[in-house]
């Protein structure tokens, strides 16, 4: 069975590197799977989960505020803006923060502020909803 | 017997200032670790950053984004990196020293300068200067991110988009070894095209959105990671310069007490001897 090399990294260090089955990113475009020999590829991403399913093991889920993914022949790369294992996430935070960015939308009185409060609250939407996935499992 | 009371006092005041700077040596040895640990985990972003934009330019090089043209210098843009605190040996000035000869350089060649700071030490040292500041930022701690840097960098990214400046350059301290961190400067734009023979390989890619856009966002995300790896890069020379100089300190202190001691330990034998002396006379007289 074929498999694709990933590598996972944001700035502040290096989150995965191995090689997965299948994997699953939140491409600005939607929710994208990548199976091995993917077309090369460059996209943007979205808030959201990574999935990546392992051939003999369990599957690893990390969270990303946005970034980039590349796909090149051989292998997959992304890179997070900022990244947070699954297991790292705090879903009372989240929600939190979530909460805080309804309200700063309610309460945005310019278009500046209502993008960067749309922003935030799409990211901690993601957040919140990754963590409750993690959850329920 | 008062013998040497003002030495002693002196002697105790000298051990106290080595526990304080040994004790900062060892918190500087501690976060020194850990800063290395960070440096190292920032690499693989940076390494990767830096080929997807490799790939990027190679495919694109119909697409002129101003971040990679060349243009006439006639303003320049300097991010310069220094610590928020003290007692560091020569980490700070070292700094200073490079881009002050650097600001030389460009004075004679009339072209002017914006500066950017981090670091408390470097808004305190060119305050005193006749330069132009634009922005500054400190307090970053031991463990920057990248979100406190992006002010900085869109002040500049901003102003070499408007065409304000033509070239921005990064000054930092590069960390070579424990004992040694050196001064550099680096070109940061334009983005320098990289070699041909690097990139044998390269494919046609599917792009989300438009090449163009993500073009854009790489380069700011690239820009980022430099920054930020300069960031880390300057916390860790920060504190193996401070670890250094503290260590100088600890063992000057060692030396001084020393021959404290053994200034001590004559004006005690003096007094000894001469009360000695003083009490045979007296037996002699009577």
């Amino acid at each position: 069975m074929s498999e694709i090399n990933v590598n996972i990294v944001s700035a502040e260090g290096e989150l995965f590197k191995g090689s997965v089955s299948m994997l699953f990113v939140p491409a600005i475009s939607g929710e994208l799977g990548i199976a091995p020999k993917h077309a090369p590829l460059l996209t943007a991403l979205k808030p959201g989960e990574i999935r990546a399913e392992i051939a003999d093991g369990d599957d690893i889920h990390i969270y990303v505020t946005g970034g980039i993914l590349e796909i090149q022949p051989n292998q997959v790369v992304v890179l997070a803006d900022s990244a947070l294992h699954a297991k790292d996430l705090d879903a009372d935070a989240a929600k939190k923060a979530r909460d805080e960015a309804r309200k700063a939308i309610d309460g945005a009185s310019q278009d500046l502020d209502l993008v960067q409060a749309q922003a935030n609250l799409v990211e901690a939407e993601a957040r919140y909803k990754a963590a409750q996935r993690l959850k329920g499992r | 017997m008062a013998v040497g009371k003002e030495i002693r006092t002196q002697i105790s005041s000298v051990k106290n200032t080595q526990k304080i700077t040994r004790a900062m040596e060892m918190v500087a040895a501690s976060k020194l670790k850990k800063t290395q640990i960070r440096m190292e985990a920032s690499r693989p972003y940076a390494e990767n950053i830096k080929s997807v934009v490799g790939h990027l330019m190679h495919i694109n090089p119909e697409y002129a984004h101003p971040y990679l043209s060349q243009r006439d210098v006639q303003r320049v843009g300097m991010i310069v990196f220094t610590s928020d605190r003290g007692l560091c040996g020569g980490h700070n000035v070292n700094v200073f020293r490079a881009t002050v000869s650097k600001l030389r350089e460009f004075q004679e060649a009339g072209i002017e300068v914006d500066l950017a700071l981090v670091g408390t030490k470097a808004v305190a040292y060119f305050k005193r200067l006749k330069v132009n500041v634009v922005s500054a930022v400190t307090h970053l701690g031991d463990q920057p991110h990248v979100s406190d840097l992006v002010g900085t960098i869109a002040s500049m990214t901003e102003a070499y988009k408007e065409g304000k400046i033509d070239q921005l350059l990064l000054i930092h301290n590069v960390y070579v070894n424990t004992m040694t961190q050196k001064p550099e400067i680096n070109n940061l734009l334009p983005i320098e095209k990289t070699d041909e023979d690097l990139l044998q390989d390269h494919w046609d890619f599917i792009y989300e959105p438009s090449a163009e856009e993500l073009l854009d966002t790489v380069l700011n995300r690239y820009l980022e990671s430099q920054v930020y790896r300069a960031a880390v890069e300057n916390v860790a020379c920060e504190m193996a310069s401070k670890m250094v100089a503290m260590k100088a300190a600890t063992d000057n202190a060692g030396k001084f007490i020393d021959r404290l001691n053994l200034e001590y330990n004559k004006a005690r034998q003096a007094a000894i001897t001469q009360e000695i002396s003083e009490i045979v006379g007296g037996a002699a007289a009577v």
